[in-house]
């Protein structure tokens, strides 16, 4: 496996651990934590997607990069 | 005698020499981390809430700072674009901004492991008092304006004082009687909020301790983990930075056999950098 494709495998972690994250804070708000846990889960998801997006111009850019 | 396979694949495997060594390498790292994790988890499902009524074996939630924790998160996941955006560098052949990606990934990396250091430091004068009437506080000691690292009860004793100033957690979830269900966490800050200063006699102290890997299993297996984790990051810092500060000659005689060296060392950084995935929520938020 290429150091490509490791950073691919790392960029889904990256996603799966801001969407736990996100999570997290909304369980925290339901349970009396302040409205500030909701704005932390709105950055988690925007980093999510963020990381998502990059994950994408990273594949379009070394697309010519052998996964192996 | 020239190394055979730096840069061309070698027939039977399909890739070159150090590619394999260093996959080998990292499943040895996986089995590594592996075990430490599996411990984790039987401590973990072993354990109770709080201080109370074991220290040695409870769980306490709170007690890490969740925004440094977060922070060092962001610096190791743009550590980890930065060094694969090095060697795409070198791989379009441009070495100067290999070295610049490369500058950035060394930030990260220091930036990382002094932030955790800021955080150890702060564990190790957090302290854990247990009273004779029962109850438990977490907090900082305050003597002569000074918060001192590792003391115990018996430094206290040793050193003749008839009670110490502590500055405890406020919210403390951890203070509650003998036998009592544990209260409802405060969430506003958590352990640290705003500290209220107390004073407390030393002879109603039956437990003083900071939070090192001594406290409980909790605190053992944090620092095991995190500073294992640490170690990784520091040596991988190293190797990188060899190669970003005195690689200019092999660039020039071998620039592919750099190219995929540079490639070895970002695999090892992402393994490291993906194991802190795991690491955080698991110490930090669960």
């Amino acid at each position: 496996m290429s150091l490509k494709a490791f950073h691919l495998v790392f960029v889904t972690a990256s996603v799966l651990l801001m969407l736990g994250v996100a999570g997290w804070c909304v369980s925290q708000y339901r349970d009396g934590a302040g409205t500030i846990q909701l704005v932390w889960a709105t950055l988690s998801v925007a980093c999510a997607a963020a990381l998502v997006v990059y994950g994408r111009i990273f594949l379009k850019k070394l697309k010519h990069i052998s996964y192996l | 005698m020239e190394i055979p396979y730096t840069v061309k694949p070698r027939p039977d495997t399909g890739l070159y020499n150090a590619k394999v060594g260093i996959w080998l390498f990292l499943a040895s790292e996986v089995m590594l981390f592996g075990a430490l994790f599996s411990s984790y988890i039987l401590l973990r499902v072993g354990a109770l809430d709080g201080f109370w009524p074991d220290v040695a074996t409870a769980w306490p939630h709170g007690l890490l700072n969740i925004p440094i924790g977060t922070f060092n998160t962001a610096v190791l996941i743009i550590s980890s674009v930065t060094v694969v955006m090095a060697w795409a560098a070198l791989k379009a052949g441009n070495f100067a901004k290999f070295q610049k990606f490369m500058m950035v990934t060394l930030v990260c990396a220091l930036g990382f492991l002094c932030i955790k250091s800021y955080e150890y430091n702060e564990k190790f004068t957090h302290y854990v008092i247990r009273l004779k009437d029962g109850t438990a506080v977490t907090g900082h000691l305050d003597i002569d304006g000074h918060s001192p690292r590792f003391w115990t009860l018996d430094t206290v004793t040793a050193k003749k004082l008839a009670s110490v100033k502590v500055h405890v957690d406020v919210p403390n979830q951890f203070r509650y009687p003998v036998g009592m269900k544990r209260p409802e966490v405060a969430h506003e800050g958590g352990a640290h909020a705003e500290h209220a200063a107390r004073e407390i006699k030393t002879s109603d102290i039956t437990f003083l301790q900071a939070f090192v890997p001594a406290t409980g299993t909790f605190f053992a297996i944090y620092f095991t983990m995190t500073f294992l984790h640490g170690l990784h990051v520091l040596g991988g810092a190293l190797v990188l930075g060899y190669f970003t500060f005195f690689g200019k000659k092999m660039w020039e005689t071998d620039p592919e056999r750099l190219t995929n060296r540079i490639e070895v060392g970002g695999l090892f950084w992402h393994f490291v950098d993906l194991v802190w995935i795991f690491l955080f929520p698991v110490m930090y938020l669960l």
